[in-house]
């Protein structure tokens, strides 16, 4: 059996109206709202591709990181065509980066042995970048960045994939498997679950794995075990923006003028 | 040994300098008194030598060329010879663009070496004798500070096009490095350039406008389509519409499609600004957002904005071309 991995993030992105949390070192929990990041939806259906596409057994895995709430986005996974869902929490992992995060994954897939991880490039809340390939440094892997391809049978051992470069240059990489690859929006059309397939989601198990279980210690996660703190938050100056205001044939009739004056000079 | 100074690795693509390095060597500058006053820039290639003419500029103390097997990129590469730069200087901040590259080795570099990260820095400073880097969080929403405590090194991927390179000429001396670098577990093949569609070319053009995801479906796409033609401009759009095949990607703006390198005008609707966008229309004179989230970091960037709908608007504008 060929196992594949799929990182997942339960994302968080803020409502019309948002505080920063007394602390000032993040926004009030109250003001979020939260997903499957949708960069995870593209690895996932990737994995699901490679496991629909094989001759042999292939096992797709979703794993996150997080508390209880994150549930619901390991759900979504499964609804969407995972077969196994896991999580990892303890409360020493609270104030982790995306470097710590990445260290408690690469226990997920010393665990797991997959022959291939597929993350996310990056995440829609924080954009770091930075998990998937911390990940392949932890297990000392070979990995690529940014996937806009991907040519790989489940055994195979390796993968042709197609990188995606600044100003939609593309450069094909041939890489040795086990690899960690990081997935870039676009490279398929995720499905959606069918209301059959959520429902029997919401009646899997998830596994629920300690620190312990992965082999880690409390200070290798959390803040100790980050490579940047976050020591404050603060909402950014809303820049130069001059506000058009009115109904919105007021706002039509301004921007009109805009453009007309635009063609006239 | 106490760490001290500035290393940069310089981003080379096809035989060019990424703008990026030039960025890198500006940012220095602004943190290098408080930093250890010293700046080395590192350059890794079979040819390494050839960019030594263009990286000898002001600002740059010392440049390091480190003789590898190819000339462009190699993660595994990348991540070695960045070591053995490290290694020989001992930094006490190394800078990197945000870059493709970057995102393909930096993250490991900082794993195995246990340094301080971040990425997408957009503004360096220091507090209290402590460097504090700002990124974006939540969408650019908010602006998010970093600091490293007990980090002897800390790496910083900066973000593209924000630092303001301004270089006049320097000669600083040049060392070579060989270190022995590993033999690669990823083979890198040749560029491919996008394909010419046949379509307009945003890139070629005065006035812009686009959509982003607020269209909904692919069946909205016509009425842009008509309204951008009725008020003289040429229809763009943002990543997900190209993704989603609803237009060609000849007409995406931003990181990895089109810059609108030729627009004066450029109306942005239902688009809500992520990095890669801003990345290929920030730069334009007259940007004009419409968009129903006033948070949306579009507007960061517009010289007007409009909360709105964008199909309310567009019925409204259409009305006052007719």
């Amino acid at each position: 059996m060929t196992k594949i991995l799929v990182p997942v993030k339960r994302v968080a992105a803020l409502e019309d109206d948002f505080r920063i949390r007394e602390d000032g070192r993040d926004v009030d929990p109250d003001d979020l709202n939260h997903d499957l990041n949708e960069w995870d939806t593209f690895s996932l259906e990737q994995a699901v591709l490679i496991k629909e596409a094989a001759s042999s057994e292939v096992q797709v895995v979703a794993a996150t990181v997080g508390p209880e709430e994150c549930d619901e986005v390991l759900r979504a996974c499964l609804a969407k065509g995972a077969d196994r869902a896991l999580r990892v929490w303890d409360e020493a992992i609270a104030g982790s980066d995306p470097i710590a995060i990445a260290r408690i994954l690469a226990g997920v897939a010393r665990r797991e042995e997959p022959a291939l991880v597929l993350a996310g490039a990056q995440s829609s809340d924080h954009g770091q970048a930075t998990t998937g390939i911390a990940l392949s440094a932890a297990l000392d892997w070979p990995h690529v960045a940014v996937v806009t391809g991907l040519k790989y049978g489940a055994g195979d051992a390796r993968a042709t994939v197609t990188r995606e470069l600044e100003g939609g240059v593309m450069q094909d990489v041939d890489v040795a498997c086990p690899a960690v690859l990081t997935i870039q929006l676009g490279i398929n059309k995720p499905r959606y679950a069918s209301l059959r397939a959520i429902k029997q989601a919401a009646g899997k198990p998830i596994e629920v794995l300690g620190l312990g279980e992965l082999g880690l210690a409390g200070d290798q996660v959390g803040e100790a075990g980050s490579a940047s703190r976050v020591r404050r938050m603060a909402i950014p100056e809303r820049g130069r923006a001059q506000m058009i205001e009115g109904t919105a044939q007021q706002k039509a009739a301004r921007l009109a003028q805009i453009i007309r004056e635009f063609r006239a000079a | 040994m106490t760490m001290s100074g500035i290393l940069i690795l310089a981003e080379h693509r096809d035989g060019e300098l990424r703008p990026v390095t030039f960025e890198a060597i500006a940012a220095a500058q602004e943190v290098r008194a408080e930093i250890g006053d010293r700046v080395t820039v590192a350059v890794v290639g079979s040819q390494a030598e050839a960019f030594v003419p263009a990286l000898s500029i002001a600002g740059v103390d010392q440049i390091l060329t480190i003789a590898s097997k190819q000339q462009e990129f190699d993660a595994d590469t990348a991540e070695a010879a960045l070591a053995a730069a490290m290694s020989d200087c001992q930094p006490a901040l190394i800078l990197l663009g945000h870059s493709v590259d970057s995102m393909g080795y930096a993250a490991a570099f900082a794993t195995r070496h246990g340094t301080g990260f971040a990425t997408d820095v957009f503004r360096l400073a220091f507090d209290g004798g402590q460097l504090v880097a700002t990124r974006g969080g939540y969408g650019q929403k908010v602006n998010v500070e970093l600091d490293f405590p007990g980090k002897r090194t800390v790496v910083l991927c900066l973000r593209t096009g924000t630092f303001k390179p301004d270089p006049k000429p320097g000669k600083p001396p040049v060392r070579s490095l060989a270190p022995a670098l590993p033999e690669s577990r990823a083979r890198f093949g040749a560029f491919i350039a996008p394909e010419a569609s046949g379509d307009v070319d945003v890139s070629a053009v005065d006035f812009v406008l686009s959509i982003g995801r607020g269209v909904g479906e692919e069946d909205n796409i016509e009425q842009f389509r008509e309204l951008a033609t009725k008020v003289g401009a040429t229809l763009g759009c943002s990543r997900p519409i190209a993704d989603s095949g609803w237009l060609p990607k000849s007409r995406q703006v931003g990181q990895s499609g089109k810059t609108a390198v030729n627009c004066k005008l450029y109306i942005a609707m239902g688009i809500s600004g992520a990095i890669q966008h801003l990345a290929g229309m920030k730069h334009v004179d007259t940007v004009v957002a419409v968009n129903t989230d006033s948070n949306a970091s579009i507007f960061s960037v517009a010289k007007y904005g409009i909360i709105g709908d964008m199909f309310e608007i567009a019925d409204e504008l259409r009305k006052q071309f007719e």
